[in-house]
């Protein structure tokens, strides 16, 4: 669960991304948090992965206080979230499996858990057959099919995807748009940042729209800028 | 799942990656080797000057001389308090006799000595310090013993030695504090570049929860290794170096007038003193250079 109050962030250089935004983010729900370039999005993103502390307000996540979270803590409530790039940021230097069981080892997971995990994993993000493969052996589809299998892998409770289709065609775009929602149904909690109208209009899920700071709507159903494309 | 020290994890990411990076370990190595065998010529060069220095020193006496009126027997007697002055090393009684044949030796062509008497000369004794910059103190002790008429010492020979010692000493100290930090300066900034590279692992780790701790210990691994490596090969470089350049000494230097110290009697120290800067470098390089990827 994601419970923003009153946020506000103002940046060092006085840019002041977020103004008072109030939000929440149920267990089990699947939300777009859209807006164009600068409205506060990546803002929102670097909050909940608490990569920059807020100005002023109240920010909770999957049960963490980040207002007052210690750094030791920090690593913890990240093992809760998976986070999803828009360039995918694999390690191109390991292969498909090695890249899933570097995110597991970095949280503490042994070797049998690694060697049960991955396989499942993959099965669900259909790329079972290219363990093996260097992300420069596959396609860009493919490659993000990768980073969501490595979002998963550690069983996080909620799914945060930054611009998951900035990089891929229309079809590959919906292919991920889909996976998402099925992980979605089997039970994750999804957040995709996206400006893409026709994917968000298609779902049909929560869309919350930012603009300069600020929430300007929050609307179950689909719909972007108020139309459907 | 349970965080745990996963000594085993840890050793193998920083074997592996050694390899997967093996540009830029190969130029940590390299670095650290090259600094090392800088640092330690220096450290030899100055090691040698203080063992000719000691040498010198070692050589360096003065002479008290026994009161006519003390029978050879007397005067010998005065050699065990002269023993237990401080910084005496060596005493050695020298009869009149002995003082009149050393004197003639080399001159026995010369008839105005054929005459001469060992009375015109005293019984005396040839005094060797370990401390050649208490020389003068010593000198006062001895002085001041009992049946001792005078001493005879060359205080500016003495003043001499310990000045060249003192300048080659700092000059030394100095040059190797220098390249220290040079050197530290150049490793981290090599480790950084290599870690440069990585910050992107390092943020993936980040975002998947690992802890700092987690992230840190392959890169003191590999830069515990890059060090070893590093140390190992300056070790026998240096050793090759230092054999050759005392090869060329030894064959130019007839009169025997420059002593150097055997490697092989340094080589422990050497490999040991090598080894822990090594490691340290590597590993602090590493902690370093990694610092500013862990603020994510």
């Amino acid at each position: 669960m994601i419970r923003f109050i009153d946020v506000y962030k103002e940046y060092d250089n006085g840019t002041k991304a977020l103004k008072g935004i109030n939000l929440r983010v149920d267990d089990g729900e699947f939300v777009f948090l859209v807006g164009p370039s600068g409205s506060g999005k990546s803002t929102v993103i670097k909050l909940i992965t608490a990569e920059i502390a807020l100005t002023e307000g109240q920010l909770m996540v999957n049960g963490f206080n980040l207002n007052n979270i210690s750094p030791r803590q920090v690593p913890v409530m990240r093992r809760t979230l998976g986070i999803i790039f828009q360039d995918f940021r694999l390690i191109d230097k390991k292969t498909v499996a090695e890249n899933l069981s570097f995110a597991m080892r970095a949280i503490g997971a042994s070797s049998r858990e690694v060697r049960k995990r991955i396989p499942y994993v993959l099965k669900l993000v259909g790329l079972e057959a290219k363990a093996d493969r260097y992300p420069g052996q596959l396609s860009g589809g493919e490659q993000q099919r990768v980073a969501i299998a490595r979002a998963l892998v550690n069983n996080p409770s909620m799914i945060i995807a930054d611009e998951p289709t900035g990089n891929l065609d229309p079809q590959r775009s919906l292919e991920i748009m889909m996976l998402l929602e099925r992980i979605n149904e089997l039970g994750t909690t999804v957040l995709v940042v996206t400006h893409e109208k026709a994917l968000v209009n298609r779902f049909a899920k929560r869309v919350i729209a930012i603009e300069n700071g600020r929430i300007i709507s929050d609307e179950t159903g689909g719909y972007y800028n108020g139309q459907k494309i | 799942m349970a965080r745990k020290f996963d000594a085993g994890y840890y050793f193998s990411e920083g074997f592996h990656s050694i390899f997967t990076h093996g540009f830029m370990s190969f130029a940590a190595v390299c670095m650290i080797m090259a600094c090392l065998l800088i640092m330690g010529s220096f450290t030899l060069v100055a090691v040698n000057l203080d063992h000719m220095l000691s040498d010198l020193e070692a050589e360096n006496e003065f002479i008290a001389y026994v009161d006519e009126s003390y029978s050879e027997a007397d005067a010998w007697a005065i050699g065990d308090t002269l023993r237990a002055i401080p910084n005496v090393s060596k005493v050695t009684f020298v009869t009149r006799q002995q003082a009149l044949d050393d004197f003639r030796e080399g001159r026995a062509s010369n008839p105005l000595l054929d005459n001469l008497q060992p009375e015109v000369l005293r019984d005396r004794f040839r005094i060797h310090v370990d401390d050649i910059s208490q020389l003068s103190v010593t000198a006062d002790a001895t002085g001041a013993v009992e049946g001792i008429e005078d001493v005879n010492v060359a205080k500016e020979i003495a003043q001499g030695f310990i000045l060249v010692r003192n300048i080659a000493t700092g000059v030394a100290l100095v040059l190797i504090a220098i390249l220290m930090v040079v050197s530290l300066f150049i490793i981290a900034n090599t480790i950084k570049l290599a870690t440069f590279y990585r910050r992107e692992e390092i943020a993936i780790m980040k975002m998947c929860g690992a802890t700092d701790g987690f992230i840190q210990w392959p890169f003191v691994v590999e830069g515990m290794i890059l060090g070893l490596v590093g140390s190992l090969l300056a070790f026998f470089a240096q050793w090759g170096i230092y054999q050759a350049v005392a090869k060329l000494i030894i064959q130019g230097n007839g009169l025997s007038l420059v002593t150097m110290v055997s490697y092989g009697s340094m080589a422990q120290t050497i490999l040991l003193v090598f080894c822990i800067t090594g490691a340290v470098i590597g590993v602090g390089g590493s902690l370093l250079a990694i610092r500013k990827f862990l603020q994510v």
